[in-house]
């Protein structure tokens, strides 16, 4: 199954509940999926800094001086914030590719989660009140997040196989269904040169809309093409650093439920999801259509 | 009237009282036949599995399974309903105000259901005798495999409408993107005007018989054909 949820605000004075809010969604969706649970959330504030969230398995050994370090072998300050088995870590945007580098390079205790001016990505194995307790994400502000609750199918219960996936700066990736042709879409993008660090199918998902970006196209066209070039079951939901995608595959058996007021646009698996969200009663609910891209922007 | 409030009372709880309430007007043990249910917040299995002349409202969405299995009940969701509702329905009333997510009357064998919105997709699929009425559109694959009842559409049908149809009777007022496999066009005689007038007033729709055509089976999937013997 897997539970979807996504919350693109267009009103600001909710920007100080978008993480509670998001949080309450997600845990609504629990018996969708009980393995493992993420989220995705766009910060309203990016004051020009560079974010790189990463987890680590043994986070008080590998966070201890992490900073220093970082901002030695980089040569431009870098600071560290904990929460649990993540750390974002904040450094000037023209410092960000040397030291996405050097992380890959020399800290293998570290697993990067996401990167991006405006992005923060949280997410471990266990159920969604637990992951959002774990990271605090009801006390984070913002402007739009995606979150995930996941039953798998298609890869091992681990850290990195949960969503979402993010493989771009501020772009991630959320997905209910299971892919067939990612193996062979997967060997095709890592000729290209896409880094893709999992066996999971969502990933490919990502790492394509990823690619078709690169390639010049912008979010809508890249889901488009997606149409064509992904075998399988998909609800996607897709945020970027000021945009939103909902996409369903042309057969639609994954569900998906759609809620739109002037302060917000939302998505959840079931309306369950959304019945706590202010203004629903009033709000113009509606399933979004098969193969057709659903996208907003700020 | 009594009224169960979900935002307080437990769904099993609550099923468990209906059912018992239904059993006890069909065996003339009550005469309890109005029940209300507030808060659904869209959840699932609501109003599943009665057996007994009782009329429920449900005062908002619901989720998954909303009166399945329904047996002379009578339902009425004020609000839009989540997948399958009115699954596998032998008789009774289904009635949703709002709109009906995927494979609302799966394989139902009986009783009507009304969607006075629209219907996604797989509407009807396997349907096996159960009569229902969209007021709107209805999805891509609706009345697959349907094998038998009618399926009145007073909007659009989308792709692939009949695919490997077996004998249901399917009406639509307005377009059809594709038709299934098997499914053709039919003539629309005097007993199917009848047949449409009497589904359209129990279904309070505003369609008149005449704007409607007809699509059924062209028969060449499911029966023998003596051409094709040398291929068994």
């Amino acid at each position: 199954m897997c539970g979807i949820v996504g919350l693109f605000l267009k009103d600001d004075s909710l920007s100080p509940r978008l993480g509670g809010m998001l949080s309450d969604m997600l845990v609504t969706m629990t018996d969708r999926g009980p393995d493992s649970a993420g989220i995705a959330v766009y910060g309203a504030e990016t004051s020009g800094g560079f974010k790189i969230t990463v987890q680590a398995e043994d986070p008080e050994t590998a966070f201890a001086q992490l900073a220093e370090h970082l901002s030695a072998a980089t040569g431009q300050p870098c600071s560290l914030a904990a929460k649990s088995t993540h750390a974002v870590i904040s450094t000037a945007p023209d410092n960000a590719a040397a030291l996405i580098s050097h992380l890959r390079e020399s800290h293998s205790d570290l697993r990067i989660m996401s990167t991006g001016e405006a992005m923060e990505i949280y997410k471990e194995v266990g159920l969604p009140r637990d992951v959002s307790t774990r990271f605090e994400i009801g006390a984070m502000g913002g402007t739009h997040g995606i979150g995930h609750t996941r039953m798998a199918t298609e890869s091992a219960v681990t850290t990195m196989g949960a969503h979402p996936f993010s493989t771009g700066a501020d772009q991630c990736l959320v997905h209910n269904g299971s892919l067939s042709n990612h193996n062979s879409l997967r060997r095709k993008l890592q000729r290209e040169g896409v880094r893709i660090e999992t066996e999971n199918d969502t990933e490919v998902a990502a790492a394509y809309l990823t690619y078709r970006m690169q390639q010049g196209r912008n979010l809508g066209q890249a889901l488009e093409d997606s149409l064509d070039d992904l075998d399988g079951f998909f609800t996607f939901v897709v945020g970027t650093k000021n945009g939103f995608g909902v996409l369903r595959d042309p057969i639609a058996c994954k569900p998906a439920v759609m809620a739109e007021t002037d302060a917000y646009v939302a998505f959840g698996s079931e309306y369950r999801a959304l019945v706590s969200l202010p203004g629903i009663d009033a709000a113009r609910v509606w399933e979004p259509e098969p193969a057709n891209v659903y996208f907003w922007e700020r | 009237m009594p009224t169960i409030d979900l935002a307080k009372d437990d769904l099993r709880a609550l099923n468990q009282q209906l059912q018992t309430a239904a059993r006890a007007v069909a065996e003339a043990q009550s005469n309890e036949t109005q029940w209300r249910i507030d808060n659904p917040r869209g959840s699932h299995a609501i109003a599943v599995g009665l057996d007994g002349p009782i009329a429920v409202t449900v005062g908002g969405s619901t989720g998954y399974y909303c009166a399945g299995m329904n047996k002379e009940a009578s339902i009425t969701v004020e609000g839009s309903a989540g997948p399958g509702v009115a699954e596998n329905m032998m008789s009774g009333t289904v009635v949703i105000e709002g709109d009906a997510s995927q494979y609302a009357g799966a394989t139902g064998r009986g009783g009507l259901l009304v969607v006075k919105g629209n219907a996604a997709s797989r509407c009807g699929i396997s349907m096996k005798g159960i009569d229902i009425v969209v007021h709107g559109n209805i999805g891509h694959m609706s009345a697959f495999m349907a094998q038998s009842g009618t399926l009145v559409v007073c909007g659009d049908a989308g792709d692939a409408l009949g695919d490997s149809l077996y004998e249901a009777r399917l009406f639509v007022r307005g377009s059809v993107k594709s038709l299934g496999a098997d499914c053709v066009e039919k003539e629309m005689r005097p007993e199917y005007l009848e047949l449409l007038a009497d589904l359209l007033e129990r279904a309070g729709a505003d369609a008149r018989p005449e704007e409607f055509r007809r699509y059924g089976s062209a028969r060449q999937l499911y029966t023998f054909n003596i051409d094709n013997a040398s291929s068994y």
